[in-house]
């Protein structure tokens, strides 16, 4: 019970900041030239996307035989992609919306870069089904308008176009989230700045912000609704995604479970992104008062919550396949743990469920240096474990003379590395051009933790007769790596 | 007020939440015009410190949100059954389940968009628009409550001490255009 006063009480900001001080230390990383680190790390990511560029031009230009897939495995490293972006996205939604309904204030440091990391995710997400197409101009069939052709209508039954809804769906309405909570922000930097273009995107994107009381009070019931609405839309998104598998035959992908289990994937991953990038923002930028080791170890907590589910989820599938006495779903997954590709099955088991176990630990849970290689080993299980879900099921199919191997081509891989180039392009010149913490909200929260009136932590931390838990205190405050 | 009066405003700046909020509750409650406080956050209670009444906001997310979905499900049934009926692995023309996930997204896309919209409407946010300040620092760390001087037994003197007594870092008259 005293852990569960201490931890409340405990400040949320570290530093002992005014508001003053979260305007200047924001808009910091605005002001300045970048640094040659980040110069660095944004030509390694640009030319990353340079390399997808190319790969996906001459895939448009030659066709899809460039890719390594053939009539059995009809799908591979582009779906795989598809739905591990999408996952990626999921965290931010889950971070801005759902945490903001369960009113958990941690989230205020966070939220601003977990949703513009949902943004670049969906982007990268569209482009995979886009791309697969074939015909990627005709694109604008997935939705319905009027044509000369009847008009021919879409199919509503058909799980694929319930998709291009609810990506589209997706993306707009986390677009919009994104940009309704900017806007405080970027009145702070259209105020603060003195010309450039930073002052002058400001200018145009705060919709002429004056910080009017009334104009705030409506502003919270519009992001409280918003929130609202993102909650069911994000679970649908995945849900969604997952239909297009679940409402196939083929076993391995004809499951009940799908729904849920690849929800708590998405958000699973998602998170361990967010972490990712996190810890290198705090240290780059200079954040570790705003993104403390508090925030690192609630994030880890979430990492193991969604890891067992998805743990659970690897369990139910094989219990399932053995206790239908299908010979077809008994096959799917003894082939799965088993076959050919029975490494990269050992490599998601390992990465999505050993691993994480680390975590239990509050040590771990507090050291850096072990959380990030963490947080990267469970995106390379989440993509994986869609790889697994994707190619292993469609493999080896009900007739064995169409068996088929996989192999993916140079052209995937430079499109797989080509996405994670254009996520962090976007991301970095996001950290650039944009607040990367929402200073309005985290001004809100400045109190939390702090006797009012009298802001000094240290009170609180005597106050509560917490002898024995220094080490919570200092680690709190210190923010640094340990 | 009509359009193109002039009127006297008196400003009171204030460098912490609290007092802010216990300055704009006396003030109503003395019965004070309050034209607007300015906050760089929502501070929580404030709301009601100044009287106002909760957003009507919701019931437009609620219409928007009924009108598209009603729409996208009208038009789900349309395409399928009527404009150009096609039979797709034998599956009933009425297939309101496999209708329920586009009918779903495009409820929560209308209901999104047609409140924020309504929320830029209402507020007069439009991109580029040159914001009215009344004081510096709003947006940084600065709570400024700005009261009209309403008729002819408006007391500056006893306002200023007020003011004072709440902690008032700065306090200003000036007059308006309105």
């Amino acid at each position: 019970m005293a852990d569960f006063v201490l931890t409340t009480r405990a400040p949320l900001i570290a530093g002992n900041k005014t508001p003053a001080d979260v305007t200047r230390d924001i808009c910091h990383s605005l002001e300045g030239r970048p640094t040659p680190l980040w110069w660095g790390s944004f030509l390694f990511a640009a030319s990353l996307l340079l390399l997808g560029t190319l790969a996906v031009s001459y895939e448009i230009a030659t066709g899809i035989g460039t890719w390594g897939v053939n009539r059995t495995v009809g799908w591979a490293v582009g779906i795989t992609s598809f739905v591990f972006w999408i996952g990626i996205g999921h965290a931010g939604t889950l971070i801005s919306a759902i945490l903001f309904l369960l009113r958990q204030r941690w989230r205020t440091s966070v939220n601003r870069s977990a949703e513009a990391m949902t943004i670049f995710a969906v982007i990268c997400a569209g482009i995979f089904p886009v791309i697969h197409l074939g015909r990627p101009w005709m694109a604008y069939w997935l939705f319905p308008y009027p044509n000369t052709r009847g008009s021919l209508w879409v199919n509503f039954r058909s799980p694929l176009v319930w998709d291009a809804f609810a990506i589209s769906t997706y993306f707009t309405i986390s677009l919009v989230f994104w940009l309704l909570g900017l806007i405080p922000d970027l009145a702070t930097v259209r105020d603060r700045l003195r010309g450039g273009f930073r002052q002058r995107l400001a200018s145009v994107m705060s919709l002429g912000w004056n910080g009017s009381f009334r104009t705030w009070h409506r502003y919270e019931s519009v992001y409280l609704m918003l929130a609202g609405l993102a909650t069911p839309l994000v679970l649908s998104v995945h849900t969604i995604v997952s239909w297009d598998f679940a409402t196939g035959v083929i076993p391995g992908w004809h499951a009940t479970i799908f729904p849920p289990y690849f929800v708590a994937g998405a958000i699973f991953s998602g998170v361990a992104m967010v972490l990712t990038l996190v810890i290198v923002a705090r240290k780059t930028m200079h954040l570790e008062d705003y993104i403390t080791l508090r925030h690192i170890d609630v994030m880890c907590k979430l990492l193991l919550l969604t890891s067992g589910i998805v743990g659970i989820a690897y369990v139910t599938e094989f219990f399932n396949a053995l206790y239908s006495t299908n010979p077809y779903e008994e096959f799917a997954f003894l082939n799965r743990a088993f076959g050919p590709l029975g490494w990269a099955y050992a490599i998601m088991v390992s990465c999505n469920v050993l691993i994480p176990q680390l975590l239990w630990f509050r040590k771990v849970r507090r050291t850096l240096w072990i959380v990030f290689p963490i947080s990267i080993l469970i995106n390379v299980g989440m993509w994986f474990e869609r790889f697994v879900i994707i190619v292993t099921s469609l493999q080896r199919d009900f007739l064995p003379s169409s068996w088929a191997g996989y192999r993916p081509t140079p052209i995937e891989l430079s499109m797989l590395l080509g996405s994670f180039g254009l996520f962090f392009t976007l991301f970095l010149l996001f950290c650039r051009l944009l607040p990367v913490v929402a200073m309005a909200e985290v001004k809100g929260v400045l109190h939390v933790g702090r006797e009012p009136r009298g802001p000094d932590p240290e009170r609180v931390m005597v106050g509560s007769s917490a002898q024995g838990r220094g080490m919570d205190a200092a680690g709190i405050r210190e923010g640094g790596p340990e | 007020m009509s359009p193109g009066m002039s009127h006297r405003v008196i400003i009171g700046v204030f460098d912490d939440e609290a007092m802010l909020l216990e300055a704009t509750r006396e003030f109503r409650a003395k019965g004070l015009k309050i034209i607007d406080v300015f906050t760089p956050y929502a501070v929580h209670k404030l709301d009601s410190a100044m009287g106002l009444r909760p957003s009507r906001l919701p019931w437009i997310c609620f219409f928007g949100g009924c009108a598209g979905g009603a729409l996208i499900l009208w038009f789900e049934f349309w395409a399928t059954m009527v404009d150009w009926p096609l039979n797709i692995g034998g599956k009933p023309w009425n297939s309101l389940p496999a209708f329920v996930p586009a009918m779903f997204e495009v409820t929560v896309l209308c209901a999104g968009l047609a409140t924020v919209f309504a929320f830029l409407v209402l507020a007069r946010l439009r991109p580029g628009k040159r914001p009215r300040t009344w004081f510096p620092g709003v947006t940084d760390d600065r709570f400024v409550l700005v009261l009209e001087e309403s008729d002819a037994r408006f007391d500056l003197a006893r306002v200023r001490s007020l003011f004072q007594s709440f902690g008032a870092v700065s306090i200003e008259e000036r007059i308006e255009e309105a």
